[in-house]
């Protein structure tokens, strides 16, 4: 159901009304953004020096600013992609092994993934950073929030894997153990191959929740892009331009993903429209993964 | 770790070439001391592992202007790291084969007793519940818990802040902020991770005073154009040590002997970091029993 | 584990605390995430835009900017106030993106017919949205709805970074920093106090989503 089924094509009366209404809400809008202006102003906000450091390549810091940000970028994109890469892999072993093993061992697995939902996941990177060195585990902050990070994510993943399995029409399971095909067979040749399909925009997805979550690593001195914005400040006393910056780098970072997510889940819609599966189930359920990625607010 | 090694090159690459083409930016604060290359130590004390290694690795902190603040250049700067630039140098190694590493407050002891640091040199106040875990050469400093205000306040000492209900910023996991919570009502304690953040609070009327050791105050006073101000009553004393791991007696010796011989390089290690803003410098303060 | 009970009353009232934070953060964000989500269906196109804008920004953006913003920003334009109320409105205002797109992937669920229908009977966008779609909408967007409530509960642990202090996180910060308590049993008590809080939080929303499936 588009939006536009919840009104009626606007007559001449209605259109007014929207223009009122338009008029009224972008006056509202700039107003206030005027009044964050004058008041930023008069807190010297828009003095050169906050900005310029991060703006103007002829200032002396520019080039110093951002190879630290270059740098911080980079460790950002260093822990979000090993923490992928790991949580890809436990959270499909968990997921495969849950589906497959004995009772008693499902459990387990059930338990560990309700467990580890339950605690943030900046806790867990605390928890991996200050315990594992009390056993004599001692690592590079990195490691201890990939760790952290990938704790967190392979139990989602997870669950997102399940689901994808789950999703398969029932068919599909039932034609390859009758071609006499093994538990693990079935699952590696016939199941897998489908459910990743259909996880590819959820998986998209969680990959925005990891990189947010990055910036949890400022807990455990790693020098990532948040905790190098930090000692930028530090040394410029430029908090709210540099954050305004930070801010703007992950948005525009992130939503380049998202729209490739939701890119990825039309093709893979249109594909299967074209191929004439059950059509039906199969998209819905490509969209309920996309919502359980996008509503993780982890 | 190669891996890592090579995004961080690829991504800073470009901007690193034109950064040296721009120059140096005379940003190292503190020149580096001479290096004693004669140094003879006994067989099997820190002291000659460290030299044979050539190499020592430093803890210090990252975010403390005057004393630990890593530089736009990713370098840090500061009175501690001069500190712990005048130790290595005496054991015969240079600046350039120091490693530092950031040891904010809370992980000191840690990395003293798993030796991921041969050292700390970090504000790092002596007292009986830390020196359970580690020893203390030094102290090198000694500052004292003080306030800032706005210029205009009339608050004139740790007494007043209840009266007039103030909120009261600092650290968090910091020794200043358990101390001030004896003046004050704990809900009235403000905590950040940095105290440049509590300087912002300040200037906004979000709390009325910030605390901790003196000369981190001064620093940000200076930051501030004159629109914050010292208390000037330091209530607590804050002796300021090398952290070293416990009962290593012949290290702790050896920095004491550092300390007391080089009273020019302490005195330029001030003046070219915390003297900026502190008007005298400090003398070496009696330096405690190695034990 | 004794430094769990020598400090018992230090964990309990942040858990309290914690608890108190997500109550508000809960209301606020469950109203205004509704509200945006009316934004994003409505027929004025400032409004749309608004609503798109805000979930762009804020579902992309880390909470810790958002709560930098919050703790440091509202101060720079004059807003001054309690640290406590800055970290809730940062978490009302980040979460709110989530229930927002929660909330209108649940109008995107029921039928067009219901729609199509209340427009046949002469109803306005506003009395049909909040008469007839989002009763029923809302009752398809309990799961998610849930899990996004749950999520901030668990991410309100990094407000005690931003000046809020007592809550359970920055609980754990005191005793392993300046008290110096060993990590393994203070954090062991910090999960289990969350545990407290988000496993009978599951619970009750598997039970909530049971109470109101509606086949369909």
């Amino acid at each position: 159901m588009s939006a536009s089924v919840l009104y009626d094509v606007p007559g001449p009366r209605a259109k007014r009304r929207v223009m009122l209404f338009s008029v009224l809400a972008l006056v509202g809008l700039l107003a206030g953004l005027y009044v964050v202006y004058r008041q930023l102003d008069k807190q010297n906000q828009f003095d050169a020096d906050k900005w310029s450091p991060l703006f103007d390549p002829t200032d002396d810091s520019f080039e110093l600013v951002w190879a630290r940000i270059g740098e911080g970028m980079a460790n950002t994109l260093m822990a979000a992609a090993l923490a992928v890469v790991f949580s890809l892999v436990i959270g499909t072993l968990l997921a495969v092994t849950r589906v497959t093993s004995a009772p008693w061992y499902r459990w387990i697995v059930v338990g560990f993934i309700e467990l580890l939902r339950g605690i943030p996941v900046v806790i867990a990177i605390f928890f991996v950073a200050r315990v594992l060195p009390e056993f004599g585990v001692s690592l590079e902050p990195m490691w201890y929030l990939v760790i952290g990070l990938t704790l967190y994510n392979s139990v989602v993943i997870a669950e997102i894997v399940r689901a994808g399995i789950n999703s398969l029409p029932k068919g599909q399971r039932e034609a390859a153990e009758s071609l006499g095909l093994t538990r693990g067979q079935v699952l590696r040749l016939v199941l897998l191959p489908q459910a990743f399909r259909a996880m590819l925009p959820a998986l998209i997805s969680q990959l925005v929740v990891i990189l947010k979550d990055t910036s949890l690593g400022f807990i455990i001195s790693y020098e990532e892009t948040v905790r190098v914005a930090g000692q930028i400040v530090q040394n410029l006393s430029n908090p709210i331009q540099t954050y305004l910056l930070i801010a703007v780098i992950f948005i525009v970072v992130n939503y380049a993903l998202s729209r490739f997510a939701i890119y990825v889940e039309r093709r893979l819609s249109q594909g299967k429209k074209a191929a004439k599966t059950d059509e039906g189930a199969a998209v819905v359920h490509a969209d309920d993964l996309a919502g359980a990625g996008a509503t993780n607010v982890g | 770790m190669r891996l890592r090694g090579l995004l961080v090159g690829t991504v800073t690459a470009a901007l690193a070439l034109s950064m040296t083409a721009c120059g140096d930016k005379g940003n190292d604060a503190g020149t580096n001391p001479p290096v004693n290359t004669e140094a003879k130590f006994d067989e099997g004390t820190t002291m000659a592992t460290l030299q044979k290694a050539g190499k020592v690795t430093i803890g210090t902190k990252f975010d403390q202007p005057l004393f630990g603040l890593k530089g736009l250049d990713g370098k840090p700067a500061g009175f501690d790291v001069e500190i712990g630039k005048l130790i290595a140098a005496k054991l015969g190694i240079s600046a350039d084969k120091i490693e530092w590493v950031e040891t904010p407050s809370k992980i000191r002891e840690e990395v003293i007793e798993q030796g991921k640091v041969d050292f700390v040199v970090a504000t790092y106040t002596i007292n009986a519940k830390r020196k359970e875990r580690i020893s203390f050469a030094g102290p090198y400093y000694e500052a004292g818990q003080d306030l800032m205000v706005k210029k205009d306040s009339d608050i004139a000492g740790p007494e007043a802040l209840k009266a007039a209900n103030a909120k009261v910023c600092s650290v968090t996991g910091s020794t200043p902020a358990e101390k001030i919570k004896e003046y004050v009502d704990p809900a009235n304690v403000v905590l950040f991770d940095v105290y440049s953040k509590c300087a912002d609070a300040l200037r906004t009327g979000q709390v009325q005073a910030v605390t901790t050791d003196n000369v981190i105050l001064l620093g940000l006073i200076d930051a501030s154009k004159g629109e914050f101000k010292l208390v000037g009553k330091p209530f607590t004393k804050e002796p300021y040590g090398i952290g070293i791991k416990k009962g290593d007696t012949k290290f702790c010796e050896f920095i004491h002997k550092t300390l007391t011989d080089s009273p020019a390089e302490y005195e330029k290690a001030w003046k070219d970091t915390a003297g900026k803003v502190s008007p005298e410098t400090p003398k070496l303060p009696t330096l405690a029993t190695c034990s | 584990m004794n430094v769990i009970f020598e400090n018992f009353a230090l964990y309990r009232d942040g858990f309290f605390k914690t608890l108190l934070i997500c109550a508000y953060a809960m209301v606020g964000s469950l109203v205004l995430g509704t509200i945006l989500a009316g934004f994003r269906v409505s027929p004025v196109p400032p409004l749309r835009w608004i609503g798109t804008s805000w979930v762009n920004v804020f579902r992309n953006c880390p909470l810790t900017v958002v709560l930098f913003f919050c703790a440091f920003g509202l101060p720079e334009v004059g807003i001054n106030g309690a640290y406590f109320w800055f970290s809730i409105t940062a978490l009302v205002l980040y979460t709110a993106a989530f229930v927002c797109e929660a909330v209108r992937s649940g109008i995107n669920s029921v039928p067009a017919g219901q729609a199509e229908a209340a427009r046949a009977v002469g109803l306005t966008f506003g009395q049909s949205l909040t008469t007839i779609i989002l009763p029923q909408a809302i009752r398809t967007v309990v799961p998610p709805l849930g899990s996004v409530i749950i999520a901030m509960i668990k991410n309100s642990a990094i407000v005690g970074a931003f000046g809020v202090g007592g809550e359970l996180f920055a609980v754990s910060d005191t005793l392993t920093g300046s008290r110096g308590e060993a990590a393994l049993p203070v954090l062991t008590g910090i999960v289990i106090a969350y545990l407290l809080i988000t496993l009978p939080a599951g619970a009750f929303l598997g039970w909530l989503e049971r109470k109101v499936a509606i086949a369909r």
